[in-house]
């Protein structure tokens, strides 16, 4: 068994350090790594797991009789009950591995869109969303007909819930939201969301795309109150290729299957099929077992650590990240509600993104330029694109030190 | 053509400059001195998709040879399109298709900019050209 190099965590400092490719340099500058909401890195713990797993006991799940498999299989559906745990689910049966938020979004618009919504039925998004949570619906709608509505966007980068209620009819079946806002940092008030639909029609079906939020901020599926919730294992520490989809167990149930293959049936006939009960029915063909098992290493890594001591870093950080570059007077930054997390988005008056980003590269600050799949959002400002920062819980005060610097020196070389 | 410094003039004195700083200042200089873009082609037609500036080029043939303009609203992408104006504009098709454009950027250290992973319009002009080339007989 491969020894956990897991040490003890006791703050941000010693966290920082859990993560070899912060270590490293870029351009031959030291690494500041701003872009943890697009990917995050990844600690010691995910990578000796991800490498001990292949290279200790590695085989197919849910298939042999042998050890190997067996347990690679149970690592495998630990992870299932970690994630339940970690999203306060009522049983990790309610927890569906997909590749990531946006294939869980899609197997939600299949799933239970294809067959549960017809010609002008209404669905409701925001003008927030990343592409992943307008793309699918659109796709539903060539296939339905279904009407797509939009909760619009203050321009404080605040969902304007005044509009809500005129949005809300009595064909409107579904409301899905971005939680955080990837592109502007904005959290928004699910909760009261989620009670403004629920009070108007508590039949209203509701999915909250947790892509930003479960890396910063305790989830409780419960609470929030949601039908569906979905994150994605690359930006909570984990490797890439596993997403997760919560649903409520009664829903997931008159779901019938998003894709055919293997592993999801009960029994196959030449004359009919018997799925298997969900999540399996969702997972059909070999899943990303050792991303999963990854997943699970990352999601212990968060929990020695804390949610009372990742959150109150991050806040604080988060705070003079926005305080700082809100005072310099060469940027204008996109999205100022107080209701944030880590990420910021801004211009630079007078320069391009891409020459800021492509400038702060050389200074070793990665950051993202773009339009961060958010184009609707940016229109709302209209604006193509912004250079973005974001944080996690490595990112410390020296990050943005070299942020401002780079920002500086781009400054001048672009006056 | 004529426009600009040919590309071996360009490589010459981005080879002699020492640090990214003064090449970068270099690209962007280079960029400024781009035939200024006709505004009646500034639409959506000669618009070059790319995801973090906005690029358009216009072209026409002289005869049997090309010539490109471009302009970006950043001011290294302008640069690097300066040398693809250098490596291509004023050429044959045949000539475009014997363009080591890789080979090109890579003398200068700019390959990374050639890569689809910048998506910055850039790499779509290339693109652009080539396919220019490649259907013009």
């Amino acid at each position: 068994m491969p020894q956990s190099m897991l040490k003890s965590v006791t703050g941000p400092a010693d966290w920082r350090a859990q993560f070899p490719a912060l270590q490293g340099q870029m351009n031959g500058r030291p690494l500041a790594f701003l872009d943890s909401a697009a990917s995050a890195q990844k600690p010691q713990a995910v990578l000796d797991k991800v490498m001990g797993t292949l290279s200790g006991y590695y085989a197919n799940i849910h298939r042999g009789l042998y050890e190997y498999s067996q347990r690679t299989t149970a690592e495998f559906e630990a992870v299932r009950g970690k994630m339940a745990k970690f999203l306060n689910a009522k049983s990790q049966n309610e927890i569906v591995f997909t590749s990531n938020s946006t294939d869980a979004i899609n197997l939600v618009a299949h799933a239970w869109g294809l067959h549960y919504l017809h010609a002008d039925d209404e669905v409701i998004l925001t003008e927030m969303e990343h592409h992943a949570g307008i793309v699918p619906w659109h796709l539903l709608r060539d296939l339905t007909g279904i009407v797509i509505k939009y909760i619009p966007v203050t321009q404080e980068g605040e969902l304007d819930l005044s509009k809500l209620e005129s949005l809300l009819t009595k064909k409107t079946r579904l409301v899905s939201f971005v939680h955080i806002s990837n592109a502007l940092g904005t959290v928004n008030p699910a909760e009261q969301i989620v009670a403004q639909v629920r009070a108007y029609n508590p039949d209203i079906k509701i999915l909250i795309d947790g892509s930003q939020s479960a890396v910063h901020m305790p989830v409780d599926v419960q609470k929030l109150g949601c039908d569906w919730f979905v994150c994605t294992g690359h930006k909570l520490y984990g490797p890439t290729g596993v997403g997760v989809l919560w649903g409520r167990g009664e829903t997931l149930l008159k779901m019938p299957p998003y894709k055919g293959g293997g592993d999801m049936i009960e029994r196959v006939t030449l004359q009919g099929i018997k799925y298997r009960e969900p999540p399996q029915r969702f997972e059909a063909g070999t899943p990303p077992i050792v991303e999963v098992i990854g997943l699970g290493a990352a999601i212990d890594f968060m929990e020695s650590i804390g949610w009372d001591a990742i959150t109150a870093h991050e806040h604080a950080l988060s705070e003079q990240l926005f305080k700082r570059l809100s005072a310099r007077k060469d940027l204008r930054i996109i999205g100022t509600s107080p209701n944030r997390a880590g990420i910021v988005s801004f211009l630079m008056h007078g320069a391009a993104s891409a020459d800021v980003g492509m400038i702060l590269d050389k200074c070793g600050v990665a950051v993202r330029t773009g339009h961060h799949c958010c184009q609707p959002l940016l229109g709302v400002f209209g604006i193509e694109g912004t250079i973005r920062a974001s944080l996690a819980l490595y990112s410390n005060e020296s990050d943005i030190d070299s942020l401002e610097e780079a920002l500086d020196k781009a400054g001048k070389m672009l006056a | 053509m004529g426009d600009l410094l040919p590309f071996s003039e360009i490589k010459d004195t981005f080879l002699f400059l020492e640090d990214w700083e003064a090449r970068y200042a270099f690209l962007i200089d280079l960029g400024r001195k781009l035939r200024p873009y006709p505004e009646e082609r500034r639409d959506d037609a000669h618009k070059v998709p790319g995801c973090t500036s906005q690029v358009w080029m216009a072209h026409s043939w002289q005869g049997d040879r090309l010539t490109i303009i471009t302009d970006s609203d950043a001011h290294l992408v302008k640069g690097l399109l300066a040398i693809l104006v250098a490596l291509y504009s004023g050429k044959t098709a045949d000539e475009i298709k014997a363009v080591p454009v890789e080979a090109a950027f890579a003398e200068l250290g700019l390959e990374g900019h050639l890569s689809p992973n910048r998506r910055n319009g850039f790499f779509a002009v290339a693109s652009r050209i080539e396919a220019l080339a490649a259907a013009h007989t």
